[in-house]
């Protein structure tokens, strides 16, 4: 069942300090296990609805900017760094080599441009809390001149090592996710896209 | 491109020997609904006391410090479990710490408890792991696993740690496996004979027999992988108990001689950059430069078809104890067969076969007990426990059980913990009117690899009689 407006529970921030408003978790008596065979107390069951508050810290701005349509990285621009100019994708904030905090670049375009699938499964199975449709096609995704190698999902076309896909975002009702970035194959209509989803 | 230093080559060393003096294990299943996570703690201990005639009172005696690996607190809804174990088999007031390293965790422990051997803080020190993933419902089971990925880049896709795996799985059968059949068949052979060998293990808790083609057939899980080509999720508990030269002969005449070696990867599978492949004792420099051109696609190393931490935890382990060729330098291996297609890998990391070759290691027959093809003894069996497949991955104590395993062999008392009758009828199990003796004839060393997840850590444990070591200390 889900929970009504007034039941979930939100949070924001207000002077450097979490604040918590509305309910964050609903309260569930526990109940006896028996053995059906034996009769017996065995257990007891420990029911828990709890939220987790999670700080998305350097990478706030990688997030927020699916909704807008952007794809953001970072690339290490220390001239000192052995591996300076490298590009990373999944976005991270600091050079794994130097440690220094890199360059926040907008890589739009280039995944427009440039991303094919280097592996993928499809599987009809999930963990609980899964909010994608299934079956999810999980893909891997690589980039001309990106060191690294991103994680997705296909939501329209079906996948193949080596082909060209494109990224789309989820502009309209945002989840401020990794979900909020997908991927289509080449040439696929917008009128096709997902719902609340664009180019 | 990573390099490495070699400061961060270099070889690690104990300050003195770590001999392993005793192991032992508990039953292992799906769920106990009925017994503790401590009476399985209890059950290894004692285990390990009645492996050397002694009781559980007069070997805790000797123990100085433990180690123990659990790896999922959230599963059981209790912080500092290790606390509740250590004071249930009654150690307190001795010092002790928890270890988590996903599936190596087991190994990893063990790595500690070598570790405070070795610089002289212990005489001897206790390594125990176990897990219990049997009480919550299986998708939050599944939940909770996914939350070993990254929670912010990977969890929220599925919440399926298997999606993140199989990826990984679906690259190499491609450009290694080159979507044969007949490499299809060659990762349910490995199904097919670590299940079977599973059946003469009263411990072990999915032994099967079945065919190549009841792997083929059974459910998909995510292509290639089908159910019977994935380990089972298990609950249950393992130790290991090491000590110095000479607490270890108090304890045993017969201590083997233990050496670890440890490396890790990215957590997540997408942060992997290219490198050049370390190379290990019995390969060649050049050896590889051809890899992309025989496999299209395999050049980018490690890329998503290979385990860059089981090779270095290899590397730093083989020069240890101056193993220079896996299959001529040992006698068997137990390896973490998480699923049919990651064991072909790590038998191409840790240099059993080169990269690209791994199948040849099964289809040549040398994995088995005995090789199917010769009918004579294979030249480096693999997972006679029946592995995680066969056997169990009760994650925290998966790797002490192939420490334990390994063990059981060098000092030719296989048969002494897998034959009685009065075992597998307390484990409520039939012994199957086939039961054969896997015991591996002479085995003096061997080796263990404990492994996580998409290979963010592996330790490489190597176990010898002291009688038939390789390098002089």
């Amino acid at each position: 069942m889900p929970k009504t407006e007034e039941e979930k529970g939100f949070v924001e921030v207000i002077n450097g300090r979490y604040k918590p408003r509305g309910k964050f978790h609903i309260i569930e008596a526990n109940q006896p296990i028996f053995d059906k065979d034996t009769g017996k107390l065995a257990g007891v069951t420990n029911p828990r609805d709890m939220t987790y508050i999670h700080s998305y810290g350097g990478e706030a701005i990688f997030f927020e900017s699916l909704g807008k349509g952007k794809l953001m990285a970072t690339r290490c621009d220390n001239e000192k760094c052995e591996t300076r100019g490298s590009i990373y994708q999944p976005f991270r904030i600091a050079c794994p080599d130097c440690l220094r905090k890199m360059t926040v670049i907008d890589m739009t375009e280039k995944a427009r441009k440039t991303a094919k699938i280097h592996s993928f499964i499809i599987t009809h199975r999930s963990g609980a809390f899964n909010m994608l449709a299934k079956p999810i096609k999980f893909i891997n995704v690589e980039f001309d001149d990106v060191v690294t190698i991103l994680m997705s999902y296909l939501s329209v076309g079906e996948p193949e090592i080596g082909k060209r896909v494109v990224p789309i975002f989820r502009t309209k009702n945002p989840t401020y996710t990794i979900t909020d970035l997908s991927f289509v194959v080449e040439n696929t209509p917008e009128s096709d896209l997902p719902e609340g989803f664009s180019y | 491109m990573i390099k490495f230093s070699e400061k961060q080559l270099k070889i690690p060393k104990l300050m003195r020997p770590v001999y392993l003096a005793t192991v032992g294990m508990s039953k292992f299943d799906r769920a106990f609904p009925e017994t503790r996570t401590e009476e399985l703690c209890i059950d290894a201990l004692t285990a390990a006391a009645d492996f050397v005639k002694m009781t559980p009172s007069e070997l805790k005696k000797y123990i100085h410090t433990c180690y123990y690996g659990h790896f999922a607190d959230h599963f059981g809804d209790q912080l500092l479990g290790e606390a509740v174990i250590h004071d249930r088999l009654g150690l307190d007031p001795l010092g002790n710490i928890g270890v988590k390293t996903g599936g190596a965790t087991g190994g990893s422990a063990m790595w500690e408890a070598i570790k405070a051997v070795a610089s002289g803080y212990s005489d001897c020190a206790l390594a125990m792991g176990w897990e219990r993933m049997d009480e919550v419902p299986t998708d939050e089971g599944n939940h909770l696993i996914s939350a070993a990925a990254d929670k912010d880049w990977e969890t929220p896709l599925g919440h399926i740690y298997t999606g993140y795996y199989a990826v990984m799985a679906q690259r190499y059968w491609k450009v290694f496996g080159k979507e044969e059949e007949s490499f299809r068949k060659t990762m349910a052979e490995v199904a097919v004979k670590n299940r079977g060998y599973a059946r003469m293990n009263p411990h072990a808790h999915g032994p099967m027999d079945i065919t190549v083609q009841d792997v083929i057939d059974s459910p998909i899980v995510a292509h290639p992988l089908r159910v019977l080509d994935c380990c089972l999720m298990s609950v249950g508990s393992a130790c290991g108990i090491v000590c110095d030269e000479k607490t270890a002969y108090e304890i045993t005449d017969k201590p083997l001689r233990i050496y670890l070696g440890a490396g890790s990867h990215t957590l997540r599978v997408a942060d992997r950059r290219d490198m050049k492949i370390p190379l290990l004792p019995n390969e060649n420099k050049g050896q590889y430069d051809d890899l992309g051109k025989r496999f299209p696609g395999g050049d980018r190393y490690p890329g998503f078809s290979s385990f860059l931490a089981a090779r270095v935890a290899a590397y730093y382990a083989y020069h240890m104890a101056g193993v220079v060729d896996p299959t001529e330098d040992l006698d068997l291996v137990e390896l973490h067969d998480a699923f049919t297609i990651s064991d072909i890998q790590t038998y191409e990391d840790i240099g059993i076969r080169p990269y690209g070759e791994g199948r040849d290691y099964i289809e040549s027959g040398d994995a088995y007990v005995i090789n199917p093809n010769t009918k004579k003894p294979g030249k480096l069996p693999s997972n006679p426990s029946g592995g995680l497949i066969g056997c169990m991955h009760a994650v925290g104590a998966t790797g002490l059980m192939q420490i334990a395993e390994i063990g059981y062999h060098i000092w030719n008392r296989w048969d002494e913990i897998h034959e009685p009758i009065e075992k597998w009828k307390a484990f409520g199990r039939e012994k199957p009117k086939d039961w054969t003796s896997l015991q591996v004839k002479g085995a003096k060393r061997a080796l263990a690899i404990s492994h996580a997840g998409v290979g963010s850590h592996v330790t490489c444990t190597i176990l010898m009689d002291p009688n038939n070591l390789i390098k002089e200390d």
